[in-house]
């Protein structure tokens, strides 16, 4: 196995979807190789670090809609008719 | 973990479909922060969010119908949500979208990375913690294509899973398979420079 390879491995072997003779493979590989670990550190932090900067947001506007907005949606649903 | 719906969320959906105003107003008060927060991640944009979020009430609404009670009330307004946003993106699809080749890695003929880059010594948590930071790898993933950007947080932030994923976007499975790992690869080098701390 290639870093070229192993890279190309990497979401089947972060969800556990790696037969279990090519997790071996990446598994050996990984251990041998520096530059492949580095990466795969990289990869994970990237996930994490993008979760954690969207939920952030998320938690800032998540407590409640602004009440002007409820009206207007409250106003235009009642100027729609209701579809069967 | 809860598959089907729950006994408040039985009784809103029926006040909802008896046409009780006050019904109304409770959805739209206990779900509208979370459907504002999805609409803004996918949009980037608080004046595109709200109007996403306008039209998913409407569009909830209208189709009160077709929720089959299968799903939590909750994962069917997620949905509708991420959809609106996604008409919300297609409408207002800017500039035609940049490569993000040169944002991959790139290799040897034997197969060895050419630009191994720097060890990250930094943990997600550390650099998550300054508010700017936090800033700026939002900033990183909006200069994302939108191609890559909403598998991206379609996969990794809204944790839908793949062939929900693909269906929204019309898509094959393994098309999404593979826009999620380029989409990932390039922000991990987008965000190289936020964590390579081994020059320091
Ligand atoms: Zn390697």
């Amino acid at each position: 196995m290639t870093c070229h390879d192993a890279l190309n491995f990497l979401d089947d072997y972060l969800d556990g979807n790696l037969p279990w003779g090519q997790r071996l493979a990446f598994g050996l590989h990984l251990g041998l190789c520096r530059p492949c670990r580095d990466y795969l550190d990289g990869y994970r932090k990237t996930i994490e670090a993008s979760r954690k900067a969207l939920s952030e947001q998320a938690v800032v506007t998540c407590e409640q809609l602004p009440e002007e907005m409820v009206q207007a949606i409250l106003a235009a649903r009642s100027q729609t008719p209701h579809i069967e | 973990m809860e598959s089907s719906i729950s006994e408040t969320e039985t009784a809103l959906v029926a006040a909802l479909r008896a046409g009780e105003p006050a019904a109304y107003e409770r959805l739209v008060r206990e779900y509208g922060g979370r459907i504002l927060a999805v609409c803004e991640r996918l949009l980037f944009n608080k004046e595109d969010a709200r109007d996403a979020v306008q039209e998913t009430f409407l569009s909830a609404f209208r189709s009160l119908d077709s929720f089959d009670g299968r799903s939590q009330f909750a994962t069917w307004l997620h949905r509708i949500a991420v959809n609106a946003s996604l008409m919300k993106l297609r409408t207002k699809r800017r500039h035609p979208e940049q490569s993000i080749d040169e944002l991959l890695p790139t290799f040897q003929s034997d197969g060895h990375r050419s630009n191994p880059g720097s060890r990250w010594t930094n943990s997600a948590a550390e650099i998550s913690e300054q508010h700017e930071t936090q800033q700026l790898i939002r900033e990183k993933i909006e200069s994302l294509p939108d191609s890559y950007r909403n598998v991206l947080i379609l996969r990794d932030i809204e944790e839908l899973d793949t062939e929900t994923v693909a269906e929204m976007l019309e898509l094959s499975p393994g098309a999404v398979k593979v826009r999620l790992h380029r989409a990932r690869q390039a922000l991990r080098t987008l965000l190289e420079p936020i964590f390579g701390g081994s020059s320091k």
